[in-house]
């Protein structure tokens, strides 16, 4: 087809001919599928791994449920329950059904254990009463808590957000402007990078006493600390990365009559991006314990405060059901940040891995 | 001034050129990189400049792109002094060197942004993409692209801004063997299509006899230029007629003597 098209032009002596054709976008190897499918037979251990899994769960839960009261144990019954039913119904589709059988090969493993390690918590805590109460309940109790104070939770969480997201933003956004600006003039450079050096190693929380005073609000100074957090990593990689740009790339943009500001917006800013992408996820990740920590200290809202809250009033269930709403808020927030990166970066895709 | 839209040309003047660099083991003393080179190219000329690496070829050719400048000496585009780098001087490294961020045809238009003419000009992008037989690949990103791809995109990127003078930084020299014939004849078409002059620095000896209307051989410590050899022969040349062999030993005998001095 190439060739074809450049033969057509008849004012142009004909190129003998073009280079080879660029390694095809990944063509799905047909036989290569059918080998995997049949590879993928039913193994009767894949498919009753799960299940059996949460039978041994229901089992240890039935042989000690009747020593509390219903009411206690109700919910968590009813969930075993659940998970019980869902396992056969996916062992049983995945007959039928070939791309959630790969899925369930691929996570069956994973779901066996998470389910066997729900069974040993129960047993541990409510089963032997292995380990001191009030400070570990059992998964009954801490489900428990998780519905009775749904609302709270879900308050909390909502403000946990709002506060996470605003303090988040500036400090990114403060972060790039002085990571340019470090990363791409010397005299900047020259004042701003030791300035960067001393006050930046100081994690956040540290500030926390100092925050109170100064700022009217302890939410705006609960804010500030997080961006205070994500602008130290934020600045320091995105300075690096304008700073490492490959010269050769600046000195093809110049020779094509670019000015200053093509040479920063569209060639040292586009070459940062990897790296500014690992600021902005070790930002992330102190962002999230800076949040946690200005809630239980100052701020009265929040899973942070929900946290230390309930652990005033010795409801350990609360703290915990709060801990398994965190993981899910802050890995729902990371993965977000990951397709964002997997968006920005496609012309990397295959280059770097992490 | 003459519009750019048309091909044009411009000769390039070289008058006593030198230009040292500080020594690598001790800086305060510096060593003399190219010692007063002067040469000129015609408008629409093809010339290239051969010799042992480091003899200061990429140093020259980087001093007349302007993005180095010379301890002395004077470089002049026409009759413009060259003084910064500047659209007018096209260059293509040996490393294609696309932006991998961009796809192939954003890569092909960025001398026309960078020179925020791209409104005006942007059906010339389509032009060039099918000058160098890309089209197909407008939206693929550079890692798609084999070595040979990568570098005919590099060069419409740099003849988008109709370049007066073309310099080539050995632009073939990562090339397999094979590839680097085409390519020999895909450049000589584009000089052919666009009459631009062009200033090839290269050290495969076969590749500057088949291309080119004069040869400057270069030596090194410090880089002066020895000899200039027109090459008489008809083109398409023939890269085994008797012609061809005898410039070619005559070329080899002469850089095998001249290391030897």
């Amino acid at each position: 087809m190439l060739q074809e098209e450049i033969t057509g032009r008849p004012e142009i002596s004909p190129p003998k001919s073009t280079t080879q054709l660029p390694s095809a976008p990944p063509q799905p190897d047909v036989n290569a599928i059918q080998r995997r499918e049949g590879g993928l037979k039913l193994g009767w251990r894949a498919q009753l791994a799960v299940p059996l899994a949460a039978l041994v769960a229901l089992v240890i839960h039935s042989l000690f449920s009747k020593r509390a009261p219903a009411v206690e144990t109700h919910s968590y019954t009813l969930f075993v329950y659940e998970i019980v039913g869902v396992s056969i119904v996916l062992a049983i589709a995945q007959r039928f059904w070939t791309p959630l059988r790969s899925w369930m090969r691929h996570m069956c493993p994973i779901f066996t254990v998470a389910i066997l390690a729900l069974g040993l918590w129960d047993l541990v805590t409510f089963g032997f009463q292995l380990l001191p109460l009030p400070y570990f309940p059992g998964p009954a109790a801490v489900l428990r808590s998780l519905i009775s104070d749904r609302v709270l939770l879900l308050d909390s969480t909502w403000h946990s957000l709002a506060l996470l997201l605003s303090g988040y933003m500036v400090g990114v956004l403060v972060g790039l402007i002085s990571g340019i600006c470090i990363g791409w003039s010397t005299p900047i450079r020259y004042w701003g990078m030791p300035m960067l050096k001393i006050v930046g190693p100081i994690p956040a929380t540290a500030w926390i006493p100092l925050a109170m005073v100064v700022s009217p609000s302890a939410i705006v100074s609960a804010a500030g600390l997080i961006a205070l957090a994500v602008w130290f990593p934020v600045t320091m990689l995105t300075a690096s990365g304008i700073s490492n740009t490959p010269a050769s790339y600046l000195d093809v943009a110049r020779t094509l009559g670019a000015g200053r500001a093509y040479l920063i917006f569209r060639v040292a800013i586009p070459a940062a991006v990897p790296n500014i992408f690992i600021g902005l996820f070790m930002g992330l990740g102190a962002s999230f314990l800076t949040l946690v920590v200005a809630e239980s200290v100052g701020v009265k809202s929040g899973l942070g405060w929900y946290v230390s809250w309930a652990q005033g009033w010795a409801e350990y269930g609360k703290v915990f059901a709060a801990l398994i709403i965190m993981a899910a808020f802050f890995s729902t927030v990371m993965t977000l940040l990951f397709k964002v990166r997997d968006r920005v970066l496609v012309w990397q895709k295959g280059v770097i891995k992490w | 001034m003459v519009t750019l839209a048309q091909p044009e040309a411009s000769s390039l003047g070289v008058r006593e050129i030198r230009k040292s660099f500080p020594a690598p083991d001790d800086p305060l003393t510096s060593r003399l990189v190219l010692d007063g080179i002067s040469f000129s190219l015609a408008a629409g000329e093809l010339v290239s400049l051969i010799g042992p690496s480091g003899c200061g070829k990429s140093t020259l050719l980087r001093l007349i792109a302007g993005l180095d400048s010379a301890d002395s000496g004077e470089l002049l585009i026409g009759s413009d002094p060259i003084t910064h780098p500047g659209a007018e001087r096209g260059l293509v490294f040996q490393d294609p060197n696309l932006f991998p961020w961009l796809t192939v045809r954003r890569n092909i238009e960025a001398g026309l942004v960078a020179r925020g003419v791209l409104r005006e000009k942007h059906e010339e992008v389509d032009e060039f993409m099918r000058l160098v037989g890309l089209e197909v690949f407008a939206n693929a990103y550079p890692h798609h692209l084999s070595g040979g791809m990568a570098q005919r995109a590099a060069l419409a990127r740099a003849l988008i801004n109709h370049p007066k003078v073309l310099l080539l930084d050995e632009p073939l020299g990562a090339l397999d063997a094979f590839t680097r014939m085409r390519m020999q004849d895909e450049v000589l078409r584009l000089w052919q299509a666009r009459r631009t002059t062009m200033l090839l620095v290269t050290h495969d000896i076969d590749e500057a006899i088949y291309m080119s209307d004069r040869i400057m051989i270069m030596t090194s410590r410090p880089g002066k230029i020895e000899r200039t050899i027109s090459i008489a022969l008809d083109r398409p040349r023939q890269r085994s007629s008797e012609d061809f062999l005898r410039l070619r030993a005559d070329i080899l005998n002469f850089l095998h003597l001249a290391g030897k001095a």
